[in-house]
């Protein structure tokens, strides 16, 4: 039991504070249900996959700082052609690899690289979203003979979001490419000294992180049905939630439902001060204090439990 | 021992050779070994073991040379290779993943789960779970589980690297009863190793490195110890130089500058005791990871003690912070320059960066006495300041100067030399002994560990020397042969003290 909880502790911690912002919510809102469930859901979605991206490369002791411009071209080529980019990443890190450049200084290259790359494509908000992929993702689940009444609740978005976690991260997290993805961030010697082939594994780490951009990047345009070629906040919003999900950024600790979560918590968040109109100014204020604090309490924490 | 000698070659490396830039680590070393074997691979610090053992697990490249497996010419170009052949090493450090449980850790490696749980048990680790992480387990059970985990694969050749060091008896009793079990099954290991008793007790045969060269192959017999530390020293030395003019006679009855009791840190430094007395070079002499390490970085604050207690000037003394060793007039000169110095900066800065540390003195710099103090410290250590402006480009003797100059430009009391010579020019070195002798002289008081058995007598007044985290030997300078220290360092002269009351042991 106090392994369980050793072990999930700080996802159940977050998953807390979400229940308290959530019951916030509706204290603040009395009408908030499941169509503002819908939106929230929506309007996370794109964080999420950026975070889950993030979260991979940074667990693999990395960091892409041009995740939010892969999810901008990845967004207006999927509005003007209506088909994704997919790994368009996985390339870049074979620079990495090959030339030992530090993953900031290319990934930071490459934020520029794909910002101009996604206005050549685009240079105005526009293309449009295919209906039905567009209702993958807004709306409410509906199962063929059950009631609507019982799964008005449950945003598609949140189940899209599900689906491609489970679908990836889950048998990734326990393959030997998934363990290999913890070695290297966790002790990339030792992972050497295992027989554990460091150049490759980045790759994969990158190109799985290039490919949840692109599906954030997607999302996007799915939910709001035109393609965006400026870069959103994603970037700094990643890595906010990885770290607020509990996952090191010297690598090799935590795992993405923590930080999934966390996107929920600071959207909620977000949200509740919107719903008390506070200044947007002191909104990212508060955003901030709250993220230092969690995860100062956590370290605290973690330092009490190691005595 | 016998149906050792008739088994067939599984591993056979020849000539080979491997340079770092200038420095060649190993110019011609070989290594034979038969199935059903245990071959102990010895060597004096630095004589290329490390390099050799590197490059046999494929982690290193050779530049020349010839490695057959079976036979089979094999050109590792990486551990995962190496491990496929079937050459499964066991490293000092382990190589298990911190942050992964102990079941995520064999499924990295495809190890099977069953045979790993039959060794752990094999090895006495008792209660081990599959979800403990590694990071929370001890040292001694993390080189076990490393060792169950590679037994667990079936390795053609097992290679262990100093595998007893850090564990206590019981369970070096229960790890070499396990590999000897290995070798009767007529598999293969390779024992890295510098305890003596443990070689003769499990190994067939032993090859000795000196220099980058494979010099010499025995069968373990009675007496052999003497004929390897001979070989690996390179015949019976002569008798160093030494001028007896240098050793200044110092009273004992005066308190010490510095005074050690059953101090232990870490997993190595068990009890060591010793006094430095004011205007002494005590020398240090130990095997790699003996608890030296730990020792110098307890007196220089950089990590706390378990036990004993530090004494300056007869004073109880306790550092939470190099800063507050250098407070007490203690300063470490690192082995690794680069963990000293500001290697961007220039020579001048360098010096005068502890002159400056302390937030008293963060407001202007007085120029004019900082600029004597450093061109004092340059003048008195010959520095040759031609590339004066980034450190980084100093040859390495000079930037050791510098790390010394610093302290000298500081106003030094006590002096923590951690190998100070290692990777410097033989010009340099003689530069180094007469500056100690002379800062001695003017009463600083100096602990100076050297991998270099030689420089003992050349700077010294006494020697200390480490083993197993204990002090087994004391020896005065002028008794301070290369011979005497190795054979004290390998733990034979406390040995024979041990095993015979009667006869009295060689100076």
């Amino acid at each position: 039991m106090t392994r369980v909880l050793a072990r999930y502790g700080w996802s159940l911690g977050l998953l807390a504070i979400l229940a308290i912002l959530l019951v916030a919510t509706r204290l603040i809102q009395p009408n908030f249900g499941a169509s503002g469930l819908d939106s929230l859901a929506r309007a996370a979605l794109p964080f999420a996959f950026a975070t889950v991206g993030m979260g991979i490369v940074v667990i693999a002791g990395g960091i892409d700082l041009s995740i939010a411009s892969i999810m901008a071209v990845a967004g207006v080529v999927a509005a003007l052609l209506m088909h994704q980019m997919g790994d368009a990443n996985a390339g870049w890190v074979v620079l990495i690899v090959l030339t030992r450049v530090p993953d900031i200084v290319v990934t930071l290259a490459m934020l520029f690289v794909w910002e101009g790359v996604a206005l050549l494509i685009l240079n105005a908000p526009g293309g449009a979203a295919a209906p039905w992929l567009r209702e993958l993702v807004v709306g409410a689940v509906t199962i063929p003979g059950l009631p609507p009444e019982l799964t008005s609740w449950l945003p598609r978005a949140l189940v899209v979001l599900i689906a491609f976690v489970v679908i990836f991260w889950l048998p990734l997290r326990r393959s030997k490419l998934g363990l290999s993805i913890y070695a290297i961030g966790s002790d990339q010697h030792a992972a050497f000294r295992s027989g554990v082939p460091i150049g490759l594994t980045r790759v994969a780490a990158y190109g799985f992180a290039g490919l949840f951009a692109a599906l954030g990047g997607l999302s996007i345009t799915l939910s709001t049905g035109i393609g965006e070629p400026i870069a959103g906040p994603y970037l700094m919003a990643s890595v906010a939630a990885v770290v607020l999900g509990g996952v090191a950024l010297t690598g090799g600790k935590g795992g993405l439902l923590g930080p999934i979560i966390a996107v929920f918590i600071l959207r909620t968040l977000r949200l509740d001060l919107t719903l008390l109109s506070v200044d947007p100014n002191v909104t990212t204020i508060i955003e901030g204090t709250i993220m230092v604090a969690v995860v100062m309490a956590g370290g605290l924490l973690a330092m009490r439990g190691r005595r | 021992m016998t149906e050792a000698a008739a088994g067939r070659v599984v591993l056979d490396a020849r000539g080979v050779a491997k340079r770092f830039g200038a420095v060649a680590a190993l110019k011609d070393a070989s290594l034979t070994v038969k199935a059903g074997e245990i071959v102990a691979l010895m060597g004096a610090n630095g004589a290329g073991k490390s390099t050799f053992v590197k490059i046999l697990t494929g982690a290193l490249r050779p530049d020349s040379g010839h490695i057959h497996i079976d036979g089979q010419e094999s050109r590792f170009t990486s551990p995962a290779q190496a491990r496929r052949a079937g050459i499964m090493p066991v490293y000092q450090e382990p190589s298990l993943i911190p942050d992964l449980d102990v079941g995520d850790n064999l499924r990295l490696v495809d190890a099977p789960i069953e045979p790993f749980r039959h060794w752990v048990d094999a090895l006495g680790i008792t209660n081990l779970r599959l979800d403990d992480t590694i990071s929370q387990l001890p040292l001694a059970t993390l080189r076990i589980l490393d060792l169950a985990l590679t037994l667990a694969k079936e390795p053609k050749v097992l290679m262990l690297d100093e595998m007893t060091a850090a564990l206590p008896t019981d369970l070096v009793e229960r790890v070499l009863t396990v590999i000897r079990g290995q070798a009767d099954a007529g598999r293969t290991v390779i024992y890295i190793s510098h305890r003596f008793a443990e070689i003769a007790r499990v190994c067939d045969r032993a090859s000795v490195l000196r220099d980058g060269v494979t010099v010499g192959d025995f069968v373990i017999e009675p007496g052999i110890e003497e004929k390897i530390v001979e070989l690996m020293l390179g015949g019976v030395p002569t008798r160093a130089e030494v001028t007896g003019a240098h050793i200044r006679a110092v009273s004992s009855a005066e308190t010490p500058r510095l005074r050690v009791s059953q101090l232990a840190a870490g997993s190595r430094l068990a009890d060591v005791s010793f006094e430095l007395r004011k205007g002494e070079v005590l020398g240090v002499v130990a095997l790699e990871g003996q608890g030296q390490d730990e020792l110098f970085d307890v007196l220089a604050g950089f990590r706390r003690a378990q036990g004993g207690t530090i004494e300056v000037d007869g004073k109880a003394a306790s550092f939470g912070h190099p800063a507050d060793a250098i407070a007490k007039g203690l300063t470490l000169v690192p082995g690794d320059r680069k963990d000293a110095l500001l290697m961007l900066r220039s020579v001048r800065e360098n010096i005068a960066l502890p002159l400056l540390a302390r937030p008293s003195k963060w407001g202007a710099i007085p120029m004019r006495e900082e600029a004597a103090r450093v061109t004092g410290a340059v003048e008195r250590l010959q520095i040759d300041m031609r590339a004066q402006a980034e450190v980084r480009r100093l040859s390495g003797g000079n930037q050791q100067k510098v790390t010394i100059g610093r302290w000298v430009a500081a106003g030094v009391e006590t002096l923590l030399l951690f190998d100070p010579t290692r990777g410097i020019d033989v010009r340099t070195k003689h530069q180094i002994y007469p500056l100690l002798r002379e800062l001695a002289a003017q009463g600083a008081s100096i602990l100076f560990y050297t991998s270099e058995l030689g420089e003992i007598p050349l700077a010294c007044d006494r020697a200390i020397v480490i083993f197993g985290g204990r002090i087994v030997d004391v020896i005065d300078a002028e008794a301070a042969t290369e011979q005497n220290l190795m054979r004290a360092a390998y733990g034979l002269t406390e040995k024979e003290r041990a095993a015979s009351s009667s006869a009295e042991a060689r100076p």
